[in-house]
């Protein structure tokens, strides 16, 4: 006889067997009969095995790379745990592992869709006037006292001429 | 403080006369929006929470779209207003579970609702009956250019709007549409319909979302995926799909008169009969009643203009509604008997059945 299958969640002998196609991928999933009630397999309407093996991938991923958002101080383990993010800034943060979680979830890796463009504006606006600041540092502490006057003019021209874009 | 929204004689879900249709009673599309440089609403403490809810209202308010809407902070609800609202599917009931610092901003007609600090900073839904994908999505689409101009919205140009749970990242968009498919529920062909849009990325729910049951078997269907595709394609898709299942809603009822014409004449009779008679009705009972009345708008048993009445009771005859007539907060029981009570007076003027068109088809 084969080995029994255990629950995913919990280890008692799994007597529910889940296959799901999603994306052309086949997941598989073995549960009790208890955790398959909680999880809400036994009602079809309200199911969605992507959050599901989300979820499951905290227990397996105790002993992963633990990575934290530097800007709101999620970590890994919070992430697996709640599903959630805790900010834009932990797309960054979390790229590592986000990959294969997307894979799961969506048709595709990368947005096709709309681009709000006050959003990239202002984003472009902040990251010209970012590296400009910064290479007014470099020069100064270079003392390239006629480049740093050059980018210093620039900053100014940058941050009076076109006021931020609303 | 929600009597102008529930009184409002310009209410889209309660008082729209025209556009339903067989099959589909309403469309909705909800986009999932962020501000940059605050934690998401779950991740926030109080204060942050506050902060963003303060900024996003008095933007909001600044819509030309939004001049005569209405700001509810969820905390100064009683339970049965946000019970209310929530039936009118104004609000989720995760912003109920929120409770503080979260608020919604409701347009006068009631077509759209933004919720703050929600699962994600901003949650723009709009409604509006029928079966309206195209025409719902260049406005909602109008309206986040708004916002965009106004708030500074978390964006990456790989990733797409960035949401508090990576199933919504992308374009942040959900669409779905509200079905009556009490002919796919008859011949137990619900399950199969379900299983087959699952392979394409279109999920199906109960009435009210996740896990709900789908009494008067209205079902929510919706996209799953929101990254990889653009908003229109999305919505062709799932225009697509809907499409198919209307026609096999449609086949289904066709088979359902064509096998079984005394049952179905049966069924819609004792419905009738019994809305127009009883004294005790559960919300789960006065679903599926309605559901056989409005098919019976559908087979022409009863005259179109009646179809807004049924569609309307279907959003009234919840417990929320039920017990917000009677201004009060009242056991279970009691809310049957105004329920049976409501809908008896709605229906005491109904024309009598008329089979003819059964007739003609035998």
């Amino acid at each position: 006889m084969g080995d029994v299958l255990k629950c995913k969640f919990c280890d008692e002998v799994a007597t529910v067997h889940l296959t799901q196609i999603i994306n052309n991928k086949i997941h598989k999933v073995d549960l009790c009969e208890t955790c398959a009630q909680q999880k809400g397999v036994s009602d079809p309407e309200g199911f969605s095995l992507a959050e599901m093996l989300m979820q499951s991938n905290a227990a397996m991923g105790s002993d992963e790379q633990q990575l934290q958002c530097p800007a709101c101080g999620c970590r890994t383990s919070d992430f697996r745990r709640t599903g959630r993010m805790g900010c834009a800034e932990c797309y960054t943060a979390f790229e590592p592992i986000l990959e294969p979680i997307l894979e799961d979830m969506h048709s595709g890796l990368k947005h096709t869709g709309k681009v709000p463009s006050h959003a990239l504006d202002r984003q472009s606006y902040h990251t010209r006037l970012h590296n400009l600041k910064s290479a007014l540092v470099r020069a100064i502490e270079d003392e390239a006292y006629e480049e740093a006057a050059k980018y210093r003019d620039e900053i100014h021209a940058l941050e009076t001429q076109t006021s931020e874009p609303t | 403080m929600i009597e102008s929204i529930i009184d409002g004689k310009k209410a889209e879900l309660t008082q729209s006369s025209k556009r339903t249709a067989p099959v589909v009673l309403s469309t909705r599309i909800r986009l999932a929006r962020n501000l940059t440089g605050a934690p998401f609403p779950q991740r926030a403490n109080l204060s942050q929470r506050r902060d963003v809810l303060t900024d996003c209202v008095s933007q909001i308010q600044r819509l030309e779209s939004m001049e005569s809407g209405t700001f509810l902070e969820i905390e100064q609800l009683s339970e049965l207003e946000k019970q209310v609202l929530l039936e009118r599917h104004l609000i989720s009931s995760e912003l109920i579970e929120s409770s503080k610092g979260c608020g919604v901003y409701i347009n006068s007609e009631q077509t759209c609702s933004v919720m703050i600090n929600e699962e994600d900073h901003l949650r723009i839904q709009f409604l509006k009956t029928g079966f309206n994908l195209k025409s719902l999505w260049k406005r909602i689409n109008s309206f986040d250019d708004a916002i965009d101009e106004y708030l500074n919205l978390a964006f990456s140009e790989e990733l797409g709007y960035l949401t508090a749970c990576p199933t919504n990242l992308g374009t942040g968009m959900r669409a779905s549409v509200m079905m009556h498919l009490p002919g796919l529920v008859l011949s137990e062909n619900m399950e199969k319909v379900t299983r087959a849009v699952g392979q394409l990325g279109i999920v199906v729910r109960g009435h009210f979302g996740e896990g709900s049951d789908a009494s008067g078997h209205i079902f929510q269907i919706s996209n799953q995926q929101t990254l990889g595709e653009s908003e229109s394609e999305i919505i062709e898709r799932l225009g697509n799909v809907l499409k198919s299942i209307i026609d096999q809603e449609l086949n289904a009822r066709f088979k359902y008169l064509e096998d079984k014409p005394e049952m179905l004449r049966d069924q819609i009779g004792r419905a009738y009969g019994v809305l127009q008679n009883a004294h005790v009705l559960t919300s789960n009972e006065a679903m599926h009643l309605l559901s056989l009345l409005r098919l019976a708008v559908d087979f022409n048993f009863l005259p179109e203009s009646r179809r807004a009445e049924v569609d309307r009771c279907f959003i009234e005859c919840q417990p929320g509604h039920i017990q917000y007539d009677v201004k009060s907060d009242i056991a279970p029981e009691l809310r049957d008997t105004a329920r049976a009570a409501k809908l008896r007076s709605v229906f005491s003027k109904l024309p009598p059945l008329s089979f003819d068109s059964l007739e003609e088809h035998e």
